[in-house]
Order: structure tokens, then sequence, then C-alpha cells
């Protein structure tokens, strides 16, 4: 099944109950909800076991008074010993299925829990708007869909088992009450002794153990830092004072290991103790019982038996209990990214895009990271089947412009048409299949250099072969061990990354875009080679094309060229005629000076 | 192209880990504790402890089959019964005691040897050559000193204990077992033997299992971080839906290795517990047949049931220590591994003292070999005059790193001389040295802190105006005002949230701090943006005044400048000469500035 997002119980995260466990169960319940059936059956195994383990000593009972007791000192059995010892068998043999049982659909509770969150995390993040992957470090949205996944269910492991641990000690309760209530005071008086042992151990390792788990944390990060500077601690001889530093937060983990340490060393021995105790306690008043005749030795053995049993699966409520926080805490991350509400709203009525090279109107564009206004009224226009040349310093905002022309983010203010019809109110379906942007560093997928250029699009190698000849790309392709099936990441395969940007241009023209923006698209690639891939892009394709560029070469080839100062166009026109306003001018030679000292450095020459 | 000088380097301290790879499970543990001979005191008190937790599990048992057969002989023998209670609750009162305090020790012991072990480990990888430390062993260095020693810490804290612990209390039980009986003994043992190669068969498959757990879930992580960091393409192009389906694929790929895996962790423990119970089953069905005839008491049989309990709880408990423990010695055994990967450079005492001011370097003869592997460099000879620039070109592995690497003794040469400011590079003190001589490399790594420390790590004593001072001599005092909190600024993990350039331009005003005399230069050889571009040009020219400079050149207009430009080709210098000399030259460099034209100024 997959659950839907209205089957998440508000009040777990959003209420305003302040009992966390309270709220814990809410969340277990959910859960319970989601997948009851298996849950059932885990319960139902949970409950056999809790039965047979009883019975099992009552059989024990039997065993010792009518068989052994009576053959061992001389005198028949007063019962059948192989139908006792059948019995035994078949008790232990349902209560092993009682384990299996419930150990099996437990896991499967817990596990389609997982895949349900996991799915919904999953389709939350293809809905997310680009803002927000630019302001979530990627290891946190992992850990949200594995780590915190697992630490959220996590509540659902001991579940079942606690549950028949309870129905356990219920059983035993009772079964110890209606055999002897003197033997049943001793033994129900040392069972809340356990349970409270544990409560109070497990408050109090908790945080130590928090503590000792964030230290380990900090030591991996000193490790990391420092291995990674190596070069640099060699060099300015600074590995005595590294050596400290991490010997500072070695031992503070040492520190917080020692105070785990102790509170095991305190615990442990106590908590065999107690059964020990209670076992001796009943021998004490069982001896007393059994020579009056008010209990049987077989007895004395039963009770001995069922606090053996009991005194170690008490711990496991204890740890549910302990479980619960941690997985409300995993859950409340995860459903804040649930219910992260999505920016980009798709259009009510969503309009197709014209056919044919595609105009663009920039509308007084406004935008803005958090606080910092980042495009303060941008205006301009670009005619169709002509091309547009982006240029501006570091910081200027064209890489922000170039985004929000494909609605990566919609504008704070203002507006963006393309073909005359308002972005915002384009079929994304249409949009994505008429317009393609190219980045700097576009991310290539952890598959074939095929997919990565048609990402899944229905289309003839022909095609392929002739997007990747237009970027350039089809003779090193060609000359790669797989050719086009070649796997990104393969051992051996290093792609440089003028490369890795002409497989990303082949990625966009495979799709014949009717609008191209390029921002800053190959500015890793040869010249000679650039050279060429803008002169196949003119001629063979009959797109409207946006490059933010550095280069002259470049920006010479564009029909028109704007220049972007802090978020505003202060110049417009040919490159020719820019070249009389100053700041233009000079940024510019600056960019050919750069240009052309980076020798043999970042730009690949295949 | 050249790759930045830590990790270009071929390196075999795989060999040397490899050295230890052969060692079993014993030698590891022999080795182990020659390391950390704390451990051996930790053996001895984790041995006391468990004898102690055993003979006050082992006393109940006892007590119940002297009672049940003494304590009810002609009538209620209350004293009898009463003073053997007393006893055993004093022995286990005591056995409680002993086992508190000798576990506080047991701890102790293993946290200072973890401790002791971690600090030595990680000061031993920064004494190791940059070759050990390259970039693709690091996160295997880092690795040894967390996640190896925190196995180790598990298996000291709960695998190598439950070990001893649970060994003493089986062979225990076994004894009185035996003790009680030898025949119902291999009764109980007829049985429970079988259960034990079912038990391994079990375990192994679900190690397997688990392993493709893992798998599948490395695959869930990197296709969703495909997902997440292609997050603007996946929208560029509108393909959420198939991304989203390649994910679900991979949930689902999980959800099903984990259903296999559940199903051997859902049978293994009830497995054991039937077989203890048929075991109980035949041991009461021989009993009652036999024992009268083998003379088992009454209550030897009862106390028997107890014992085989107390003989199969810690099965559950050791057949998971099995894997635990070979994760442990095989992390021990790596940890073993980088602790015999001898030291690169050995400092001299009473070093000499190189002068201030710009020194001459002279290298004559110079060979040089990893430990394994052929000749990097090849009887290099070269005379640097004191203040003059050199830029050195050669294509990627010629050894024109490996050179740079030995001028500030990140190495030493095989064979030859080396001599900096009048001395052999080995007798130079290594504090007069490293601030004398300054490698700036390429990737400009910065700590996690604020630019001002990272500047004042280039010298501890400097004070918040030498750093300014020192901005300001190369020019850079404006950048360094536009930061956000100028000096303050936090430069993030590794000097993240500052753009390459600027990263460099922070190892400038580093080197500028300590005043060397001789500055070694990696170029970057990632493109830089032009204003920070402008920066970097102006302080590498101040920095390199009155000074002597070696450049490994990635730019044209650094070779241009330089008085000399000597240029490597396989380990050799081919060619040495200024710029305009070597072009019209016709050799290696006039082919080598060829290809850079042709590629700028097409």
């Amino acid at each position: 099944m997959s659950a839907r997002p209205d089957l998440i119980d508000e009040r777990i995260s959003g209420g305003t109950d302040a009992n966390v466990i309270r709220r814990g169960l809410r969340l277990v319940r959910m859960y319970i909800g989601w997948h009851p059936r298996v849950f059932a059956i885990a319960v139902t195994g949970a409950a056999t076991y809790a039965l047979m383990t009883v019975a099992s000593t009552f059989v024990l009972a039997n065993v010792i008074d009518r068989v052994l007791e009576p053959v061992l000192n001389g005198r028949p059995a007063t019962s059948s010993i192989s139908g006792l010892v059948t019995v035994m068998v078949l008790v232990a043999v349902i209560r092993s299925l009682g384990i299996v049982t419930r150990r099996t659909f437990a896991g499967f509770t817990a596990l389609r829990s997982a895949r349900s969150l996991q799915r919904l995390v999953t389709n939350k993040y293809a809905e997310l708007p680009m803002k927000y992957f630019r302001t979530e470090p990627t290891g946190e949205l992992l850990s949200h869909m594995e780590a915190d996944v697992q630490s959220a269910i996590d509540v659902l492991h001991p579940l079942p088992y606690s549950t028949a641990v309870a129905l356990l000690l219920a059983f035993s309760v009772v079964a110890l009450i209606a055999t002897d209530i003197y033997m049943a005071i001793i033994g129900c008086a040392l069972l809340p002794v356990i349970m409270m042992m544990n409560h109070v151990f497990t408050k109090k390792y908790e945080p130590v153990s928090l503590l000792a788990q964030d230290r380990i944390g900090q030591v991996s990060a000193v490790a990391h830092e420092s291995f990674d500077g190596a070069l640099v601690v060699k060099t300015l001889g600074r590995e005595a004072q590294e050596a400290e530093r991490l010997s500072g937060h070695a031992d503070l983990l040492r520190q917080a290991r020692l105070a785990q340490g102790r509170l095991r060393a305190g615990f442990e021995p106590t908590l065999s103790l107690v059964p020990e105790i209670g076992a001796l306690a009943l021998i004490a008043m069982g001896s007393w019982r059994v020579s009056t005749g008010d209990i049987t030795v077989g007895k004395l053995a039963q009770f001995i038996f069922l606090f053996n049993l009991l005194a170690f699966p008490l711990r496991l409520i204890g740890w549910f209990l302990a479980d619960l926080p941690r997985s409300l805490a995993a859950f409340q991350r995860i459903d804040a990214v649930l219910k992260t509400t999505n920016e980009l709203p798709s259009p009510r009525n969503p309009l197709p895009i014209p056919s044919g090279a595609l105009g663009l109107d920039v509308h007084n564009v406004h935008f803005r990271y958090d606080s910092t206004p980042v495009l303060g009224g941008v205006n301009f226009t670009v005619q169709p089947a002509t091309s547009v040349a982006v240029v501006g310093a570091t910081g200027s905002g064209k890489s922000t412009l170039a985004q929000l022309l494909v609605r990566l983010d919609d504008p704070a203010g203002g507006h963006i048409a393309v073909g005359g019809t308002d972005l915002r109110t384009i079929d994304p379906a249409s949009r994505a299949s008429a317009m393609s942007l190219v980045l700097q560093e576009s991310y290539l997928f952890v598959d074939t250099i095929r997919y990565n250029i048609t990402l899944g699009l229905d289309v003839s190698d022909e095609a392929i072969r002739n997007a990747a000849r237009l970027a350039q790309a089809d003779r090193f392709i060609d000359r790669l061990p797989n050719g086009f099936d070649t796997a990104m990441g393969e051992r051996g395969v290093t792609l440089s990354g003028g490369q890795r940007q002409r497989i990303a241009l082949a990625r966009a023209l495979v799709r014949k875009p009717r609008l191209l923006i390029l921002d800053d698209a190959t500015s890793a690639v040869d010249p000679t080679i650039e050279a060429a891939i803008l002169a196949g892009l003119r001629s063979e394709l009959s797109t409207t094309l946006v490059v933010v560029a550095y280069r002259l070469s470049t920006i010479t080839l564009a029909d028109q060229v704007v220049f972007l100062e802090n978020g505003r166009i202060t110049a417009s026109g040919t490159h020719r005629e820019l070249l009389a306003y100053e700041p233009y001018e000079s940024m510019v030679r600056a960019y050919e000076t750069s240009a052309a000292d980076m020798a043999d450095a970042g730009v690949d020459h295949e | 192209m050249t790759a930045p000088i830590a990790d270009k380097v071929a390196n075999d301290a795989h060999d040397h880990e490899e050295s230890t790879r052969n060692l079993g499970a014993i030698a590891v543990l022999k080795r182990g504790v020659h390391e950390s001979p704390e451990l051996l005191r930790g053996f001895v008190l984790t041995a006391v402890m468990a004898l102690s937790t055993a003979a006050g599990k082992l006393a109940s048992p006892i007590l119940i089959s002297q009672v049940l057969d003494h304590g009810f002989t002609g009538g209620f023998q209350s004293r009898y019964v009463y003073t053997r209670v007393a006893v055993v609750a004093v022995l286990v009162v005591a056995s409680w005691l002993l086992s508190q305090s000798t576990y506080r020790r047991v701890v102790l012991a293993a946290e200072n040897s973890l401790y002791g072990l971690r600090v030595k480990l990680f000061t031993h990888i920064h004494t190791l050559s940059i070759a050990d430390q390259s970039e693709e062993r690091r996160g295997a260095l880092v690795s040894r000193v967390t996640n190896d020693i925190e196995q180790l810490a598990l298996f000291m804290e709960w695998g190598g204990v439950a070990w001893i612990r649970d060994t003493v209390q089986m062979l225990g039980a076994f004894i009185a077992m035996s003790l009680i009986s030898g025949r119902l003994a291999l009764v109980a043992f007829a049985v429970l033997i079988p259960m034990w190669p079912i038990l391994r068969f079990l375990q192994k498959r679900m190690v397997v299992a688990y392993g493709n757990v893992r798998t599948g879930v490395g695959s869930l992580m990197s296709e969703t971080s495909d997902f997440l960091m292609g997050s603007a393409v996946v929208r560029a192009y509108g393909i959420q839906d198939q991304s989203v389906k390649r994910v679900y694929a991979q949930i689902e790929s999980v959800y099903q290795a984990k259903a296999y895996a559940n199903r051997f962790s859902a049978t293994i423990f009830p497995t054991g517990d039937l077989f203890g119970a048929i075991a109980v089953a035949s041991v009461t069905a021989a009993g009652a047949r036999w024992g009268f005839g083998w003379h088992v008491s009454f209550g030897n049989m009862v106390g028997f049931i107890f014992f085989i309990n107390l003989f199969l709880e810690p099965l559950g408990e050791l057949s998971e220590q099995f894997d635990q423990t070979q994760n442990a010695i095989s992390s021990w055994r790596k940890i073993l591994g980088v602790l015999d990967i001898p030291a690169d450079v050995v400092e001299p005492i009473d070093g000499q003292s190189l002068a201030a001011g710009a020194l001459a370097v002279s290298v004559r003869n110079v060979n040089f070999s990893y430990r394994t592997g052929g000749l990097v460099l090849d009887g290099i000879t070269i005379e640097l005059p004191a203040g003059s620039h050199t830029a050195v070109v050669g294509e990627t592995g010629s050894g024109k790193t490996t050179f740079a690497k030995l001028l500030c003794r990140l190495a030493d040469p095989s064979s030859g001389e080396l001599l900096v400011g009048g001395f052999e590079l080995r007798t130079v003190d290594p504090r007069s040295r490293r601030n004398a001589i300054r490698l700036v490399p390429q990737d400009g790594f910065l700590f996690a802190t604020t630019i001002r420390e990272n500047v004042r790590y280039g010298r501890d004593d400097a004070t918040d105006q030498d750093v300014l001072d020192a901005f300001a001599q190369l020019g850079l005092a404006d950048w360094a005002n536009r930061l956000p909190d100028g000096l303050d600024t936090q430069a993030g993990e590794r000097g993240d949230a500052l753009s390459v350039g600027e990263r460099q331009l922070v190892a400038l005003a580093r080197a500028q701090l300590s005043a060397p005399g001789l500055l070694i230069l990696d170029e970057a050889t990632s493109a830089v943006d032009p204003e920070t571009d402008q920066a970097l040009t102006i302080a590498l020219a101040r920095l390199g005044e009155g000074r002597t400079t070696v450049a490994i050149a990635h730019r044209l207009s650094t070779a241009e400048r330089a008085d000399s430009v000597v240029v490597f080709d396989k380990g050799r210098i081919v060619e040495v000469g200024h710029h305009e000399e070597l072009v019209s030259a016709g050799g290696h460099y006039a082919k080598l500035y060829e290809s850079w034209l042709g590629n700028t100024r097409a």
C-alpha cells in the first residue's frame, strides 16, 4: 500500500500536546493503522508465545511432581511419562512458531511503514521548489530518507515483543496468585523492582549515550578535517597541535564512555542479582510452603523458572519507552519536510506553448534570496530565433535570471513571458519540452551517457548521436569503453569538466528546444571547440538563444548583449555599441586577459 | 594538467596494509595487546568478573538440588535449608560486589587503551608520507581513527566481555551437568550438538542477506542523492515522475532485501529455543526412564534442568558475537597495518637554522623513487640563485610535483644532495624549515575556523596586526574588508565558504606572514573568476618580491615572467632557460607553448 499524506495524524507533530509518550503512542497507532492486518498477526504470535511460555512451566511442574519426584525416589510415576514429554515438546513447538510469527510480522509492520514513509518523502522531494534544495544540505535530505525513517519506525521493532512481555507478565501473575498467595507476594514484589531499575537505568543511560554519540561525531569531524588538510598540516608543521586537538576530543569521548561504563557496571550485575535474590527468597519461602504441604516441589521449581524467564524480557518494555521519544523526534523531522508547501504551484488552466522559435519578454523582474535582493527590476526582450548574451560581474544576478527563465523559481515581482504567454500559466510538460537550460555544472546522473542525454525521452539513436555531434561530444564518447552506454562513475571513466559540459549540452539539444538558455555552459570547453558548437547551433537549430558568458568570442557572436550590474540591466545593444560604455568595456577586457592566461589549466582539449 | 601534489603519486601504502592482511586472528590479538598493554590487565579483570558472575548464577540450582534432596528427608529440615540459603545469599552478594568493581576496572582499562590507540594512530598518520595520505586513501584513514576504533570499542565493551563471561558460564554449567551425571549430560549434548551447525548455517545466510540489505541501502542512497543533486536538471527537464519511479524501485528492492533478511533473524532465535526445550524434554525422559538406575537423585535431576538453561542462555548472545568479533578483528588488523607503515621523514636533533632573506637552492644529482616502483626523478641537477623566480613545467607524471615536494622536504631524495641556503635540507631544524620554506598548495585547504585563525596558522606568535599587515602587503586589504565579517568570517568546512580563488588568497596571506625565503607555489588549475584572478596576480607578484620562488606553472604568464623555465619530462630536466630562448630553441617547451597558444587564442 502507499499511504497518502492525509493519513498522517496531525496531532503527532502539529498539535499542542506536550506529552511525549502520548504523542509517541499516536505515532505508533498511526503506523498500525496503515498496516493493521500484519500487526494483528504479529500480536497473535506474541500472545501465543506468552501463553505457551506460561504453559511450559506448568508442564514442567507436572513432570517434576508426577514423574521425576516419584520415579527417582523409587516409586512409580503417577502420570504417563511419554504423554508429558510429548506435551513438553508440543508446547515448545507452538511457542517457537509463535516467536517466528511475531518476529516475521513485526518485521513486515516496520518494513512496510518505512516503505510508506520513504515514498512520501520521495514524492515531496519531487515537488519542492529549487529554493528548498539551495538552503538544505544534501546530506540532511538524504538522512531524512534513510536514517530518520529507520529511527521513526524503530519503535515498532520492540512493540510486539513488549506486548508479549506484558501478556506474559499478566499470565504469570495470575498463575502465581492462583497457585500460592505467599509465593505470589514475593514474586510480585520483586518484579516492580526490576521494572523500576530498568526505568531508572534507561533514564540515566540515555543522555550519556547521546553524549557519547555526539562526541564520536566530533572526533570523526576532527579526523576528517585534519587528514583532508594533511598537506597544509605538514607544510605548516602543525602535527603536534592537530594531535592535541584530536586527543582533546578523544578524551571527552573517553569520559562519556567511562560514564556509560560506570552506569553499566552498576546496573548489569544488579540486574542479575535481583532474580538471584528473588530465587533465594522463593526457595526459602517455597521450602516452608512445601513442608506445610501447601505447594509441591514442582510448583516451587515452576516459580523459580517463571521468575527467571521474566527478568530479562522486562527490559524490553523499558527499551520500547526509551525508543518512543527518539522515534517521535525522527518522525517530526520527516513531517517537517512533508509539510513544506510548494511555492511553485502548477497552473490551474495550463496553456500550451506556441510553436516555432520562442520570443522572450522579461518584464520588471525582481528576485531575492531570503533578504538579499538579487534582481531589482530586469527588463529586456528577445525576438524569436535571435540570440542574446547576458554579461555581468560575478554576483550580478546572471545565473538567477537564467534559472527564472525556465521557472526553477518564480520572480518575486514582475513577470516573464515566453512566446507571449506568462511562464506561470504554461503547462509544465509543454514548458519542459520547448525550453532547455544548461548550467555551468549540470549534474550528470550515475547512469549511462545515453540516459544522461535522453533522460528517459524516447528518441532514436540517430537523434542522440546528432545531438552529441552538435555538442562536439560524439568523438570523445566514441572513444570511451562502451561508447554511449558507458556509465558515469564507472571505474576508469573520468570525464573532464569540458566533456561533462558537452554531455549536458547534448541533453538539451536532443530535445530540439525552441528556447535554449546556456548559463556559462561551455566555460570549461576549449575555445575552438566552443566556437564550433556555437556555429553548429546557429546553422542547424532554429532556436532562440540566451547565453550567459565570459568569453569574448561567445559574446561577439550574439545578436544582442544585455549588461547586468547589481541586479539591473544598465546597458544593452550589440557588443560593438556597448564597448562605448566604460564599465562594460573594462569588464570584458579583464575577462579576456585572464582567459588568455588560463593556459593548459581547466580547459580540456579532448 | 597536473593533479595536486597530495594525490598525484601512485602510492604504496596499500602494500603495507597488506603486510598485516595475512595475520591470523590470534596473531592480531597478540600484536594488538602488544600495542595496548593495558588490555592484558583488562583480560585478567574480565576473567575474574566472569568467574564471580558465574558463581552467582550457578549457586541457586545447586541450592535447589540440595534442598530438594536433603531438606525434606525426615520432616522439614528448616535449619539445613535456611543456613544454606543464607550462605548462598552471602555468596551472591559477594559476587555482585566483586562483579561491579571488576566491571568498572574493565571499562577503565578498555577506554584507556582505546584512547591511547586512537591518539597514537592519529599522530602516526600525520607522520606518513604525502603519498600514503593521498586523496583516495584519506577516507580510509579517517575510517581507521573512527569506525575501526569504534568496532574495537564495541568489541571490548560487549563482545570480548561476552566471550569470556559466556564461556565461563557455559563451562561452569557443563561441569556441573557432567558431575551430576555424565550420561544425562551425554543425552543433553546429543540433542544440542546438531543445533550448532544449523544455527551457524542460518547465521551465515543471514550475514549474506544483511550484506545485500546494505548494498541495497547504498543504491537507494545513491539514487536519492542523484535525484537531489540533480534537482535543477530534474525540474528544468520536467522528469519528476520518472525520477520518482527510479527511487521507488530502489525503495522496493531495499524492502524486499530486508524482508528476506528478516526471515533469518525471525527463525534463528526460536530455533535455539526449540532445541533447548527438546533437550530438556529428552533429559526428563531419560531421567525418568534410567535416572534411578544411574543413581541420579531427584534434587540433582531438577538442578540438571536448571543447568541446561544456564548452559543455553549465553548461546544466543555468543552466536551474535561471532560476526561482531570478526569485524573487530579485521578492524584491528587494519589499524595495525597503518601503524606498520614507516614514518617518512626523520627530523634532525639540533638542526641548522636557515638565515632570513632569499634562499639559494642547489640540487645535485638527485634521484627519487617511492618505496615501490621505479625512478620518479632521475639525476636532477640544478642551481636556483637566491631571489630568482623559476617556473617548472611538464606533463602529468613528468616529476615536477615530486621535485617541488622534495624542496620543502615532504619527502627525502633517495640519493643525491639537496641544499637550501647552503645547508643540506635533512640537517635543517624543522621549525626553521617550515618558516623559511613555504609551499602554497593548489587546493587552498582551509580549516573550519575564521580566516584570521587560518592565516595565523602561518606563524603561531602573530598578532592581529601582523595578520592585517600580511593582507595589506599583498594588496588584499580591500578584499578582506569586503568579506561579510571581515577577517572573522568563517571559512567553512575545508574552506567551502570561499571560492577556490579566494582560498588561495588566504593561503598566500598565510605564507606572507612567515616571511619565507623560498616559496613553492602549486598553481591552481581550475578557472577563477576575473576579479579574484586579478587580486591573485597582484598578490603573487608581491609575495614573490625579494624571495626565491618556484612555481609549478599552469599559466602562460607565469612562465613568461619567470627568470627561467625548467622543463621536466619523464623524471629528467630536459630544458632550462628563459621563455624566449626556449620558444626559439624549438624543443619540448616550444611544443608546449604552441599547444597553449592554440587553445587560448583560437
